[in-house]
């Protein structure tokens, strides 16, 4: 029974998931786009919960959902959003050869995990009850990983303080 | 009946892998482009959560943590680039942004 559950939560938010995806990269006004983008970002966070990573779904809605689109959609509302309609006026080899290599991606990705993979992935291993909970997170980043834990802060930082010159550079003409 | 397997949310991580690329070929607007970048890492990220589940490790997703930081400054570094084009009076229109080109 409980399963089951599993299976429906799980469907539902596979579907949301693709639609929403297929609606980010479809809606004409990237505004739409970015709100779609909360949709795929919000149906993720479930099916990181029913993968038992309480602490990474938790971070994808506040990181994701709360602070990167965020961003997206201030620089649109400053840009203007400007429509750009992916089809209109645009012959069909271009969108026939996105498609097509679109499906060799994802085709190839199957074909290299069916051979590789073998049944190795039938059986999920037994967690314990404190898998993916913070604490756990917590031991890993600052025991196995504390490498990538430190890389990751100046990553960051390299990456705040990129944005500001970005942002405060204003080009030499239209200086008054 | 056993819950959906790694097999299923690998099955759903390559979809949504293939929709990303789709969107970076297909659209010309950089802002747009980004978005579906975001949406490649997460499919990324949908497997390594998956294949932290199925082999009881946390590691994955550790991993996965690291991803995101990645597309949160991908996405302070891009938005920044697309902001400093826009105020050059340049069309945002990736075909038409040749002037790096070599």
């Amino acid at each position: 029974m409980t399963n089951f559950i599993v299976w429906v939560v799980w469907v539902l938010a596979a579907l949301s998931l693709l639609t929403s995806g297929i609606a980010v990269v479809l809606f004409q006004n990237p505004f739409y786009s970015a709100l779609a983008l909360i949709g795929n970002l919000a149906s993720l966070a479930v099916l990181y919960l029913l993968l038992a990573a309480e602490f990474v779904a938790a971070a994808q809605v506040l990181v994701y959902a709360g602070a990167v689109v965020v961003m997206f959609l201030f620089v649109i509302a400053y840009l203007g959003g400007r429509a750009d309609a992916p089809w209109a006026g645009r012959p069909g080899p271009q969108s026939l050869a996105a498609i097509v290599a679109a499906a060799a991606i994802a085709v190839e990705i199957v074909v290299v995990i069916a051979m590789k993979a073998g049944d190795q992935l039938s059986t999920p291993a037994e967690i314990e009850d404190g898998f993916g909970s913070p604490a756990q997170i917590g031991q890993l980043f600052l025991g196995d990983h504390l490498l990538a834990f430190e890389v990751t802060s100046i990553v960051l930082l390299v990456a705040a303080v990129g944005g500001v010159i970005l942002g405060s550079a204003v080009p030499r003409e239209s200086r008054s | 009946m056993p819950g959906p397997g790694v097999a299923a949310y690998l099955i759903l991580s390559v979809i949504l892998f293939a929709t990303g690329a789709f969107g970076v070929l297909i659209r010309r607007s950089p802002l747009i482009v980004l978005l579906a970048l975001e949406i490649m890492l997460n499919a990324g990220n949908l497997a390594l959560i998956a294949f932290a589940r199925q082999t009881g490790t946390g590691s994955g997703q550790i991993f996965a943590l690291t991803v995101m930081v990645v597309a949160a400054a991908e996405a302070v570094v891009g938005l920044g680039l697309i902001v400093a084009i826009s105020r050059r009076q340049v069309d945002l229109d990736v075909d038409k942004l040749t002037t790096l080109r070599g």
